[in-house]
């Protein structure tokens, strides 16, 4: 919390919010499924990234902290996109809508 | 390395340098992430595993409508980091205003999330089943899926705002209180960036 003032706050508020308004705009100009999925996840991730290291003040605890949520967070988020590599197979399999 | 070490691992009686209750609070948030993860898993492994998964949401109205509930609880997290803050340094006044502004824009998520859910009920949608205009094949897991996630994420937000009514109205909460009803905050915020663009961007008609 030390070195951070309510501009660098405001400034994190407004990258999710220019992120999330990339999300929006790829969702409104129809990009195809499988790049959707990627780029949505991508952008997502950075913004999870965003609100734990600043809004969370992840980045200043301790190291031990830090090491102990990280790994249990990536490994939680790789859960959940488990199964979405099979999608891109199941593509080629059927008519995938 | 072994000033590593010592510096950030020297245990004790504090081996994270944080109090019980907020490393508690950290402990909760992995157990919860793990919950949405399992949840969202489920949702991934059904949707594949479906021959036609509906795509009901039209860019406008609904994604816009869903694009103000994101702005709603993206906002609320900037004022809770503010509410924080002002904890920070004393200012026990501002703080609260902060807090309610958090909790007005967390019911306003909810009212919003509620009219939505009223909209796609009257429309058809059950767990188990989808309207017919939805496609013939489509799975009607779709609802499950909907309803399971949003509704479990709907009572994260409303029970966070009871939890930062009770913080705010508390004359003897610490910062380090007001600190740990931040972190859950920005958590459900933080899985609201998941949620969002899996059930809703990747459902666009």
């Amino acid at each position: 919390m030390e070195n951070v003032t309510r501009r660098t706050y405001s400034m994190v508020w407004l990258w999710l919010i220019v992120l999330t308004a990339i999300e929006v705009f790829l969702g409104y100009i129809h990009v195809p499924l499988a790049m959707m999925l990627v780029s949505v996840i991508g952008l997502s991730i950075v913004k999870a990234v965003l609100i734990m290291v600043y809004f969370m003040h992840l980045k200043f605890e301790r190291l031990s902290l830090i090491l102990t949520i990280v790994p249990a967070m990536v490994v939680c988020i790789s859960l959940f996109l488990l199964f979405f590599p099979d999608g891109f197979r199941a593509f080629s399999l059927k008519a995938f809508r | 390395m072994n000033q590593t070490l010592t510096t950030n691992w020297s245990g004790g009686v504090s081996p994270f340098g944080i109090g019980h209750k907020k490393l508690g609070m950290w402990l909760f948030i992995l157990s919860d992430s793990l919950t949405f993860g399992a949840l969202l898993m489920c949702y991934g492994y059904v949707r594949i595993a479906s021959e036609a998964w509906a795509k009901p949401f039209t860019f406008s109205p609904s994604i816009i409508f869903s694009t103000v509930m994101t702005f709603c609880l993206l906002t609320s997290s900037l004022t809770m980091v503010m509410a924080v803050a002002a904890s920070a340094s004393g200012e026990r006044a501002k703080m609260v205003k902060w807090i309610l502004a958090t909790m007005v824009a967390g019911l306003a998520f909810v009212v919003l999330h509620l009219i939505e859910w009223q909209h796609l009920i009257a429309e058809g949608l059950r767990p188990f089943s989808v309207p017919a205009e939805w496609g013939a094949n489509a799975s009607p897991m779709f609802g499950a899926t909907f309803f399971a996630i949003t509704g479990l994420h709907m009572l994260h937000v409303l029970s966070g705002v009871i939890y930062l009514g009770v913080t705010a109205a508390r004359k003897r909460a610490t910062h380090e209180d007001v600190e740990i009803s931040g972190l859950y905050w920005h958590f459900v915020d933080l899985v609201w960036m998941f949620v969002f663009p899996l059930i809703y961007l990747l459902s666009i008609k």
